[in-house]
């Protein structure tokens, strides 16, 4: 019996021809399948430990970074968090309109800064919206050293009507449930016993029942004092008088409601009633003319527009600032022309990878060829040659580069002497595009010789000998015959090469001067300099996307099957 | 030996010697001559200069010394491409890029033949080899005698006078080789096409040949129709590489005519047919084919010598029976006989005698 699918058959005595009745059957009665798939679960459990080293570091140092690179191109959850009563106050503005916003903005905007500064945010905010229109990081910085005396008339005032309104104990008493009163004094016994070194975090501001509805903005600004107090300075508003925002927003909760005392229930009642008084002796506070004075720009249209645009957690203004965009009030428009410069790099990129590539394939083919037909020996000792480089520091490689093709450099030198070039006119061999594809075709070579190589390895001689006896001179045998079959070759060392050259950092960094440097160079500039880690997402997230779509088209044209990289 | 070109021959090696590396001769001295439409083959064990003599002649080597003909002309200097020789290789050397169709074009396209005649030849090509469905196929679609089929039909396509196989048939299996072997002699014969095949399998040589080059250590031991060459083997290289062979050792006691008389090592004292040896006192080696060993006293000649022979195993093969005999000291002496219904099976440990007619034991060279 010859049918290798048959199996032992338990039920069968009649011999190999009849089939058996329902699924095939093991030979101790359960199902083929169920039996095969256990022998092959060793198997697959050992197959995946195996892997599961490289797969752990593949996601760990591979997949996880991309991921995030992917999500920072997109997050801008900086606006929001740090200027949270802004943004939703901005929410009504109409920045057609071209007025400034109304006093509650800025009287939000006042509130955020007050915020933003004690935890040192407003720089950052400052610098991430300076991506988007200059001037404002300077603006936040101005506003960050001011913002903090807004209100300092009405603090004084409250302290002139009564000067337990300087006390720290008094707002303590006016807020603080017993329960944190409680706690509080346990920490503070904890940390005078530690004495220096003491690192707890004092326990997090409770309010007593009852006491936040009457002063709804003052009991909000005062949790964000004991917030900031506990977490930047480790301490309690039991030790700290509070910010003049505060006394700010008492006075409103005041002015706003005079039978907010009477609906507060507690022991600062009273205080509450004799401050009703400050109500008739002080105006509110003109939060636009506040700022106005601390720099008129803050009146401008540029800042509450881009803060307006930008206040989403997520935009495409990096994705679009990567294609030469900008994101504005009035939609996607292209910037001035003298502010382009991605859209050219990419291009640039894209067009000297392609040089790169050609020039490899150019100068590896025939060693690669030779490589393949030679004797073994001689082949080998070619074959050190070609890895050489490998051996060599990359840096020193390019380096070595410059020393040879600056304009006093060894390769000038050499024609100057051979009167191919006059001395005055050297040729500009260095940074500049020459420069980078010269010290770029020289370092990715070995990456297009060695797929050419094993393809032609597999090319037996006898093809050509064929070809030959068929009538094909050298060249038609060679063009219809070899080169065919080292197609595969070549679109392996092509798609290694451009991949690796649209990528390609270090070498046109130093070669490159301006006009030779990739988009790899800028990205790594925002990445290290200008620290917009954002954008430098959203450049490499399109320049991945970029490798996709040729790879995609590399498939779709010559075929991914095509591609050899040997054996 | 080889004989000598003449005028009338097609293809021709005169005094041919090649070297690879300037202090060995791959082929030594080679004078070969074969007329128009003659399927000759060359066979020799590895590294006899059987391919290098192919190579040569297909314009892939080139001769150190001598000089090539073909048609009467000397083509040492003309390049392959220009020789118009078909060739069949033994990994075939299909283009694997390209269509069978556009395989067997290839030679035509290079040819600048128009399309109409093209397609005429290909497909009459195809039919030759009983492939006519099979043009639009890659050679990585086809069995190893289907792309056999199909080296062979692009070498015949353009219609060469000359084609020279190396080793086709050698990585197909038995079956499959024999019928390829009578397909390329018939279609051989039938086109009327000269052909040098190169093999180290000697059936093939035997069974395909009109003549056999045997080569041996870069020179042809024996030029011969298959026949001769393995009834007559002129030196005992011959007479072991082709065939079956019994080789006993011995000296030259006296030579009277076409018949001699020789004493082997063991004392034994044998009759023989002098073929390259000439004077009493000479070494040689003497060889009997197994099937011509008779222990039938009856169909021994008159007067013949015969040896005593131990039989040491008998093995049955179905059309014949193999007997392993010891004689004249040796253990390796092979008689095969016929399974005839009067066949006596003999068995180990039995003493018998044996004997040949004169003519079967040829006295050789040393």
């Amino acid at each position: 019996m010859t049918d290798a699918t048959a199996g032992p058959r338990p039920n069968s005595d009649a011999g190999g021809k009849d089939k058996p009745s329902g699924p095939m059957l093991a030979a101790d009665g359960t199902s083929l399948k169920s039996s095969l798939a256990r022998s092959m679960r060793r198997q697959k459990i050992k197959a995946l430990l195996l892997v599961a080293p490289l797969l752990i570091f593949i996601m760990i140092t591979f997949i996880i970074p991309i991921g995030q690179m992917l999500f920072r191109s997109v997050e801008n959850q900086i606006v929001s968090d740090t200027l949270p009563r802004t943004v939703v106050a901005l929410d009504s503005w109409d920045a057609e309109s071209g007025d400034p916003p109304s006093q509650a903005v800025f009287a939000a905007m006042a509130r955020d800064m007050v915020v933003a500064t004690e935890l040192n945010n407003h720089t950052s905010l400052g610098s991430r919206l300076n991506y988007e229109t200059t001037g404002l990081s300077s603006l936040f910085r101005q506003a960050g050293r001011e913002v903090d005396d807004f209100g300092e008339d009405h603090t004084d005032a409250f302290e002139e009507i009564d000067p337990l309104w300087v006390e720290p104990a008094t707002w303590v008493t006016m807020f603080a449930s017993d329960n944190w009163v409680e706690a509080h004094a346990e920490w503070a016994e904890r940390a005078e016993a530690a004495g220096f070194g003491f690192d707890e975090l004092p326990p997090p501001f409770e309010f007593s029942e009852g006491v936040q509805e009457p002063l709804p903005r003052t009991s909000a600004m005062f949790a964000d004092f004991a917030r900031v107090l506990r977490v930047e300075d480790e301490e309690t508003p039991a030790e700290e008088e509070p910010w003049n925002i505060v006394y700010l927003s008492l006075y409103e909760d005041l002015a706003a409601d005079p039978s907010a005392p009477s609906a507060y229930d507690g022991e600062t009642r009273a205080l509450l009633e004799e401050a009703l008084a400050i109500t008739d002796t002080m105006g509110p506070f003109d939060y636009q003319a506040a700022f106005e004075e601390i720099d008129e720009d803050w009146l401008g249209y540029d800042l509450w527009s881009t803060i307006q645009t930008f206040s989403p957690s997520y935009t495409p203004g990096y994705f679009l600032a990567s294609i030469d965009r900008q994101l504005t009030p009035d939609g996607v428009e292209v910037v001035d022309d003298d502010r382009k410069i991605y859209g050219t790099l990419f291009l640039r990129t894209m067009v000297m990878s392609l040089m790169i590539t050609f020039s490899c394939i150019l100068l590896g083919y025939p060693v690669a060829w030779l490589l393949a037909n030679l004797p073994m020996r001689t082949a080998n000792v070619l074959m050190i040659l070609v890895l050489l480089p490998f051996w060599t520091s990359l840096l020193v490689r390019t380096s070595a580069w410059k020393v040879l093709l600056q304009q006093q450099g060894v390769i000038n030198d050499l024609l100057v002497w051979l009167g191919l070039v006059n001395d005055a006119s050297r040729l500009a061999l260095i940074n500049n595009q020459t420069g980078t594809i010269i010290a770029m075709t020289h370092i990715l070579l070995p990456f297009m010789i060695l797929p050419l190589y094993s393809v032609m390895k597999t090319v037996p001689p006898s093809y050509l000998r064929a070809a030959k006896s068929l009538g094909a001179t050298n060249w038609t045998a060679f063009w219809r015959v070899y080169f065919p079959q080292s197609v595969p070759g070549i679109g392996a060392g092509s798609i290694l090469v451009f991949i690796l050259s649209i990528g390609y950092y270090i070498t046109p960094e130093i070669v490159g001067g301006t006009k030779g440097v990739f988009i790899s160079n800028r990205i790594a500039y925002h990445i290290s300099s200008s620290l917009n880690w954002g954008l430098a997402a959203a450049l490499g997230s399109i320049l991945l996307a970029l490798v996709l779509v040729l790879y995609w088209l590399y498939d779709r044209i010559v075929g991914i099957d095509n591609v050899n990289l040997g054996g | 030996m080889a004989d000598t070109a003449n005028e009338s021959s097609f293809v021709a090696f005169e005094r041919v010697q090649k070297s690879y590396d300037g202090e060995n001769l791959v082929v030594k001295d080679l004078n070969l001559a074969m007329p128009k439409g003659e399927f000759l083959t060359m066979l020799g064990p590895s590294g006899s200069g059987k391919t290098t003599c192919l190579m040569m002649l297909a314009g892939f080597e080139t001769a150190t010394h001598g000089e090539i003909k073909l048609d009467g002309r000397p083509i040492n200097n003309i390049p392959p491409h220009k020789r118009g020789i078909g060739m069949v290789f033994q990994n075939y050397a299909l283009f694997p890029h390209m269509t069978v169709a556009e395989n067997l074009a290839f030679p035509l396209e290079v040819r600048k033949i128009g399309k109409s005649d093209r397609e005429k030849k290909i497909t009459r090509a195809l039919d030759m080899v009983e492939m006519g469905n099979f043009g639009g196929r890659r050679p990585a679609q086809l069995s190893g005698g289907q792309q056999q089929r199909i080296a062979l039909a692009r070498a015949l396509v353009f219609e060469p006078e000359l084609v020279l196989m190396d080793e086709p048939l050698g990585a197909l299996d038995k079956q499959l080789r024999e019928t390829l072997q009578f397909e390329i002699t018939n279609l051989a014969h039938r086109l009327g096409i000269t052909v040098v095949y190169v093999t180290h399998d000697q059936t093939e040589a035997l069974t395909m040949s009109d003549r056999v080059a045997v080569f041996d250590d870069g020179r042809i031991q024996q030029l011969a129709p298959p026949d001769q060459l393995y009834e007559s083997p002129e030196n005992s290289f011959v007479a072991q590489f082709i065939g079956e062979n019994n080789t006993l050792e011995g000296v030259i006691k006296e030579v009277k005519g076409d018949t001699c008389i020789v004493q082997l090592d063991s004392g034994d004292v044998i009759d023989a047919k002098p073929v390259n040896v000439s004077k009493a006192g000479e070494r040689t080696k003497v060889s009997i084919r197994p099937e011509r060993v008779e222990y039938n006293k009856d169909r021994l000649q008159e007067g013949a010598h015969t040896l005593k022979a131990e039989v040491m195993e008998f093995i049955y093969m179905g059309d014949i029976f193999r007997t392993r005999l010891k004689v004249a000291g040796k253990e390796d002496f092979v008689m095969k006989t016929r399974n005839a219904p009067d066949q006596v099976r003999l068995t180990p440990g039995s003493q018998i005698e044996i004997g040949w007619l004169p003519d079967d034991c040829r006295a050789l060279d040393a």
